[in-house]
This record gives C-alpha cells, structure tokens and sequence, in this order.
C-alpha cells in the first residue's frame, strides 16, 4: 500500500507511544526483547490491548483482552473502521490529503456494525467500540502483529484490514504511530529485502520495473525475466502437476514446516532432484538426493541480516564451522561454477558491496565501515551520509503534495472464514502457537535444555475436556480432514471452550503439520496455520491417568 | 495537533558546569555526577549502565561542597556550579570500608579486575577481621533477632552451598553483595518477570524466589538477565560454573564476537565468548538500540546447537 514491505517504526518508539494494539502477536514469549519496549511504555503510561484468541502472556499485560474467534480478526477491524468513522474519529486532513479509495471503502465497512462483529468474532461490541475510541482518540498509537494475522488462507487481506484502521486515522508515519509487523526469523525481512519475494528485485523494487531491471541485468550480466517466480505454495502445486521437477532447498524444513505435512513430503518424495542445504540433517534432507552441509552463518561466517525495524545488521564469525560444512555463499558460487558461471568464491563484504551497487534507494548508504560504526542502520540509506530512517511514511505528512508523492490506499477487505470450517464431526477449533523457549520446527532449539520445557501437548479447555470426559494428562487422538496425531492433553487456561492448540516446536513427538491445512493465500503465498478444525477422540484403551 | 518530524521526548537539554577535583566539567541537565567523571575511574558496583541507579553499595560515593553526607554520584544529578571532590581522605576512607566489609564477608575472587584493581588502590584489608567463618546451611531461613552474638574469632560471612537447581545457571550466593542489580533486571529495569526479590533483615537479607523454592517452581523464564549484570560471579551460566569447578576456565584466552541472533525478527545483539573454539558465554551490549544489554532464554542459552563440543562431552 505504501509500496514498502517493512515495519514503519523503530522499536523505541513503542517506549513513547500512548497505545499499542498486539493483534496477534503474544510478542511477551515469541518477540520477548521488543516486549521489553513495549513493558518501558506501560511502565510510563502506554495503554495496551491484545487481540488474539488466546489469553497469552502477553494479554495479561494488556488494559483489556479481546478474545476474538479463530479467523475473524477483519471483520473485528472492519467493524472499528465503520464505528471510527460513525464516531467522527477520522482523520480527515490526512485522509483528503494522503490516501486514495476512502469512499470505497467506507462502503465496504458500512454492513460490519458493533453487533454484527460480536456475532461474528465473539467479542462483546462494548469492547470494540471501547478499543476504536481509544485508537481513535490517541495522539500516538501502533499496531503490531505477528503470525496471528499472517497464517490464513487470505492472510494479505487480514494486514490490509489493519493498515486501512491506520490510514483512517493518520497512525502511520509519525514518531510513536506506526504499523509494525513483527517477523518471526532473524532475517525474514531481509530475506525479502534481498529478493526471496517472486515479485520483488533486491532492494524492494518490483520485477517490473524496467528501470531497474535494467540496472540489475547490467550488473548481473543476465536477462530477468519480468514474470514473478513461484512462491513456496505454487512451488508445491506445480510439483503436483509435474511441472516442478528438481527443488534446491536452503535452509528450510519444508517436510516438517508445510502445512498439511504429509502431502507435502509425498510431493518432495516425487521430485526428480531434491537438494538440501542446511546446518541440519533435517526431516527434508533425509528425503534429498544430494545434501550440502552449510555454516550457521550467524556465527561461523560473515554478512547481513535485517530485523523488524528495517535495521540491517552485521552477523560474524564467532567460531568454526564443524567437518565439511561451509558458508552458504560459498557453496552457491561453488555449485555455479561447476555449472559454468564463473562466480568466484567472493567474501561475504564483496557481495554485499553488489548489492549496494545497485539497491540505491535502501542499501547503497550502508557500506560494512558504517554498519560496524554504527550498530546497523535502518533502510532506506540511500548514501553513506545518510542517517538511516528510523521512521518509514513521514512523507504522508509533507505539507507540498509532491513530497507527499504517490498517496496510500485504502485496500477494502472482506471477513471470509477459515476454509477448514467448523462442523459437527470436527466441531474444535485448533490453532498452532509459539513457546517462549521453543523455536519453529525445534531443529534449533532442540538443542538446548530448556527447564520451560514440556513434552508436547494438546492444549485445550478444560470444559471442552470435562464434555468428552478427558482428563488432564490423558494420551487422545487428534483428527483433521488431512490426518490424525496422538498426543497427551493439558488444560491451558489461555484457551476458551471450543479452542485447543499445538506448537510446531516437537515434531518427533507431535507431527502437528499432519493435521493442518495447505490452503493458502493467493497474495502472500502463506498457508492457514492458525485454523484448523479438529475433533478430539478418546482412545480406546486410555489408561487413566495417575490418582485416578 | 499533529507533529510530522521525530519529536524530541524530554526536550533540549542545557549543559551545566561543576568542578570535579579543581577541574571544570560540563554535561547535559539531568547528568549524574558519574555521568561527568572519566570512564572506570569511579568505583562502582551496584550501577550499570542499562540499570536505573540503586544507591545500594555506597562504593562510587564523593563529597559535595555544602553536603553534610557523602552522595552517592550513580544517582545524584550534576547541578550548576557543584563543586566535587572525589579523591579526599573522607572519600578514600569510605570506599575502602564498603569494599573492606564486601571483601570480609562475601568472596569477590571472580569480581572484574576492576573491582580487584580498585581493593589494591583503598588499600583494603579484608583478613583483619579475622579467619571468615565457615558456610552455613540456614541462610535462607533465619530469622530477624535469633541470632546469638558473635565471639569475634572469626568474621562473618554468606558462606554458604552454591545453589544448582536447573540446566542454565546456578545461584552461586556466598559471593552476593547485595547490589540488587538482578532484582531490578528481573523487575522493572527490563524483564518485569519478577521471580526474585530481596528477604530477610540485616547481615540475614538475601535475594530469594518467593518461599526460596527452586527456580524450576519459581516465575523464573531464564532469561539469565540477572547473570547479564551481576558483578561477582553469583549468579552465572552453568557452563561457567561447570569449567571453573574443572579447573578449565580460561579467560585470557576468551574472545568476544558480536553478532546477531539466529532466532525471532527482532535482531538482537549477541556478544558470543568464546574459550578453545567453544562458546561459553553469551551477553549483549548493554549501550545497542535494540536489546540494551538484554536477552531471552534463547539468545542466551540456545547456542548448543552451534556448540562445537570436545569428543567427551558429547552427548
């Protein structure tokens, strides 16, 4: 929307902000050091609230909890947009000034009144209209989100829900406003950055523009095609019909991540080629043809990473790498020189020294001198006496319209549900969360001893047990439309009736992925991780469980 | 109204002028008197830089012209036209009695060696207050006047068995000082987690859990910043305290990395130590943006997987 794919803010600025709204995000266990910010604003008066299904950690810290059902975070949104603009909340000026399409989509959130939003998400209409006041009236306020709002079937739609709120009431581009997704890996953001998203060149300029495409050929000596790559989940379509025969796979455990697990490695079985490059012999490259063992490049080698707040940071080598493994860089100059490039084997500063050549609005600024200086610098950083820009948009207030540059737009969405919809045969909602001490697919973080730690389980509501007669501790068979899993029952007291979850952190205890569903996103490519509907049976021969 | 540029929170600060030992310093309004002296030159222990000031072990004390008492200059703000003087008999006096009495009664062997330069510059003597006493098992469970009185051959101490309860560290107590720097980590400074606090009264006062039960049954997320700032070697990471027992503890040969962590988006800071190509030790720098000097249960401890272990300790 603003033509710009990262966090506006810095993360200091949620020590100053009047209130922050997490919306999916229990950032207290999975983005604990931010949480840190955020605790500094509560301590000074910032007002918070949690909007998520669960009671998390992080709600605990919050003015007020709103406990939506799984799946319908856009109509809780369109509904505040519609009594923003109903309660005369909008920021005009800025709306007139620096955004497209408002009366689109005023239309569009027109039917999603207080009431019909209670209906749909569950949360009592006095709590949304109490939530949109406070949005509304504060002078500085952000929203932050994590994987709650990003695993849907239509997740793109679900940040589009959350940026209009912004645009509506100028919460963006201005110190302590903002919107701030929060990613989920040390260099998520700039794996993007870098050009991992099909339809992006390195530095976030589209693959179609032939302006810079022109520059990128020039530097690489090679033709770009303008037509967008494959993302993963097209990726595993594609070797479904055939089409996709030979997979390099870096740094991913897609037989253990993807959702809907066992398709997923029947489709990585078929492949022709499969090659794995990981510091793991992970679930995926048990099922590779040919597996190249890399360096954890965050501390056996040199380069960049970029964090949340667009802040680009140096990793360096710290210790050696053990037996035959070796820089990721290396190996893939390596590999195209035997397939007749002749790349070199650049140090890790040379590369990023191309790049820089030619992303001349982001990264042009940031030579490795700088960086080191500086501890980071956050993009864009368009040469090396720039500053960095801690705060993305500000040009949305410049008072000179051609500073101000193209406008925003509002993005109207409507609420659609989950795709695996609740019924009676799986009439239980299961979402997958994450644990303060655990880490993804837990090939890292398995391998620490964590006194946190619990064997895996299915976390559900005690009433919801009680009607099925299920008591804590109790082994039960879990079973989706794609597969079942056993696994022991705990009764997790941040879950409602209806409600139960899993961590993806064990999956040689709980092959979670089996059960969830490979729908995804046509926009962002994501699957829809966080809805799953389940039903939860008792096994035949259960032991009860000790004392009773 | 509505502000388009970065606002400035706390506004422009005016500098103010004061005489540090007959030498004119100028700082930024709200300053500290430490603030305005040369780095390392002033003994502290219980301040750090990511911490809010305690004003618990008195040793960075100086004399204010016109104040009846030492100040403590952690926390007492530089005015306009203070005259400081931090090198007077008074002041040796007093700093070498707070680092006598820590020195007699809590083992500060693995304090930094700027604590162990600053005891040879006051001149402390711990040894004249006696043999210390021997450990004790009932620490935790004194109580405020049932003591007998002491009969003065041997000077007192928090001896007492080193606190092992979980896999990430251990509560090494017989060399707190009771700076508090881990309660206030563990609090409000950075963590609000709140697992432990100070109990008991006088020379029984400790820093405890609720009801001292174990860390495991306590609030505790081992986050280990309270390691992060702890200045004596209390509290430390298990391997620590495992290659020190071994007696392959090496810390001239220690190097120190900084790099970015393997986990979540948020990118924090880690300073990696590093000991015969293993890591030993993981930190952060307390002045980044980012972590300022703190860290989760996963950027400090979840490392093993990179571990490169000698063939014997392998599991």
């Amino acid at each position: 929307m603003f033509g710009a794919g990262g966090g506006t803010s810095a993360y200091v600025e949620a020590e100053h902000a009047d209130l922050l709204v997490l919306w999916g995000s229990n950032a207290r266990e999975t983005h604990p050091i931010f949480f840190h910010h955020v605790l500094q604003g509560l301590k000074s008066g910032t007002r918070m609230y949690s909007v998520d299904p669960r009671r998390t950690s992080t709600a605990q810290w919050a003015d007020a909890w709103l406990g939506l059902d799984v799946g319908t975070d856009i109509a809780l949104a369109n509904a505040i947009g519609r009594e923003l603009i109903h309660a005369g909340l909008v920021n005009e000026p800025f709306v007139r000034r620096a955004t497209t399409g408002f009366d689109e989509y005023r239309a569009t959130v027109e039917p999603y009144t207080l009431e019909r939003a209670e209906e749909i998400t569950k949360v009592p209409a006095e709590l949304i209209r109490e939530l949109a006041h406070a949005y509304g009236r504060a002078d500085r306020a952000q929203i932050c989100w994590t994987l709650g709002i990003t695993e849907h079937h239509n997740a793109a739609d679900y940040v589009f829900a959350l940026i209009n709120l912004a645009l509506l009431t100028g919460h963006v581009g201005r110190y302590g406003s903002g919107l701030v997704p929060l990613r989920g890996q040390n260099n998520v953001q700039g794996g993007g950055d870098m050009g991992a998203i099909p339809a992006k060149l390195p530095g976030g300029y589209d693959l179609g523009d032939a302006e810079a495409r022109a520059r990128y050929e020039a530097a690489w000596g090679a033709t770009i095609s303008p037509k967008p790559g494959m993302h993963l989940s097209q990726m595993f379509e594609a070797m479904e019909t055939g089409r996709l025969r030979a997979l390099y796979c870096i740094g991913e455990n897609p037989a253990e991540s993807e959702a809907n697990a066992t398709h997923a490695r029947h489709m990585l079985e078929g492949l022709d080629t499969l090659v794995v490059q990981d510091i793991f012999r992970t679930a995926t490259a048990e099922l590779a043809d040919v597996v190249f063992p890399a360096a954890a490049d965050w501390c056996e080698y040199e380069g960049t990473v970029t964090n949340s707040e667009r802040r680009v940071q140096r990793v360096r080598k710290a210790i050696d790498p053990p037996g035959l493994a070796r820089p990721d860089t290396h190996i893939i100059c390596n590999l195209a020189d035997r397939l007749g490039a002749n790349w070199g084997e650049p140090t890790a500063e040379q590369v990023w020294d191309e790049l820089r050549s030619v992303s001349l609005n982001w990264h042009h600024g940031m030579s490795y001198e700088r960086l080191d200086a500086l501890g980071g610098l956050q993009w864009p950083c368009p040469d090396e006496d720039h500053p960095g820009t801690p705060l993305l948009h500000a040009r949305l207030w410049a008072e000179n319209e051609a500073d101000r540059g193209v406008p925003a737009a509002f993005q109207p969405v409507e609420h659609v549900p989950p795709v695996d919809t609740l019924t009676d045969d799986f009439p239980i909602r299961l979402t997958t969360v994450r644990v303060l001490d655990g880490y993804n697919s837990g090939v890292q973080t398995g391998g620490y001893s964590s006194p946190l730690r619990r064997r895996e389980s299915l976390r559900m509501d005690a009433t919801d047990a009680a009607q099925l007669g299920i008591v804590n501790g109790e082994r039960v068979r879990v079973v989706s439309r794609r597969g079942a899993v056993e696994a022991p029952v705990w009764f997790d007291p941040a879950l409602r009736p209806g409600l139960a979850s899993f961590t993806p952190h064990f999956t040689e205890e709980v092959d979670v992925n089996v059960l969830t569903n490979d729908a995804w996103d046509p926009k962002s490519g994501t699957s829809e991780f966080k809805a799953t509907a389940i039903r939860i049976e008792k096994l035949p021969s259960a032991v009860p469980a000790a004392g009773e | 109204m509505t502000i388009t540029e970065p606002v400035l929170l706390g506004g422009i600060r005016r500098l103010v002028t004061l005489t540090v030992d007959g030498t004119e310093v100028r700082v930024p309004e709200g300053a500290t008197i430490l603030d305005a002296m040369p780095d390392g030159d002033t003994p502290t222990l219980c301040w750090a830089p990511n911490l809010n000031p305690i004003n618990a072990c008195r040793v960075c004390v100086v004399e204010v012209e016109g104040s009846r008492v030492l100040v403590p200059s952690c926390a007492r703000k530089a005015e306009d036209g203070m005259v400081v003087n931090t090198d007077s008999e008074r002041v040796r006096h007093s700093r070498r009695m707070v680092l006598e009495l820590l020195a007699s009664s809590t083992d500060m062997s693995q304090a930094s060696p700027d604590v162990q330069r600053w005891m040879d510059e006051y001149g402390v003597d711990a040894e004249r207050y006696g043999p210390p006493a021997p450990p004790a098992d009932d620490r935790d469970t004194r109580h405020a006047g049932h003591h007998h009185t002491p009969d003065g051959t041997t000077a007192e101490t928090v001896a007492q068995p080193v606190k092992i309860d979980n896999d990430l560290y251990v509560r090494d107590y017989s060399r707190c000082i009771m700076c508090y720097k881990c309660v206030k980590a563990c609090g409000t400074d950075a963590q609000f987690t709140f697992a432990i606090s100070a109990a008991g009264r006088g020379f029984d006062a400790r820093i405890a859990t609720e009801m001292n039960n174990p860390l495991p049954d306590s609030a505790c997320v081992y986050c280990g910043n309270c390691i992060g700032v702890c200045p004596t070697g209390a509290l430390k990471s298990v391997s620590e305290h495992e290659l020190r027992e071994a007696g392959d503890w090496h810390p001239e040969e220690e190097t120190v990395t900084t790099t970015i962590c393997s986990f979540c988006g948020v990118g924090c800071n880690l300073e990696l130590h590093v000991q015969q190509g293993q890591i030993v030790n993981v930190t952060s720098p307390s002045d980044h943006s980012v972590t300022h000097g703190h860290l989760c249960i996963k950027g400090r401890f979840g490392f093993q997987h990179v571990q490169n272990l000698p063939e014997e300790r392998r599991g």
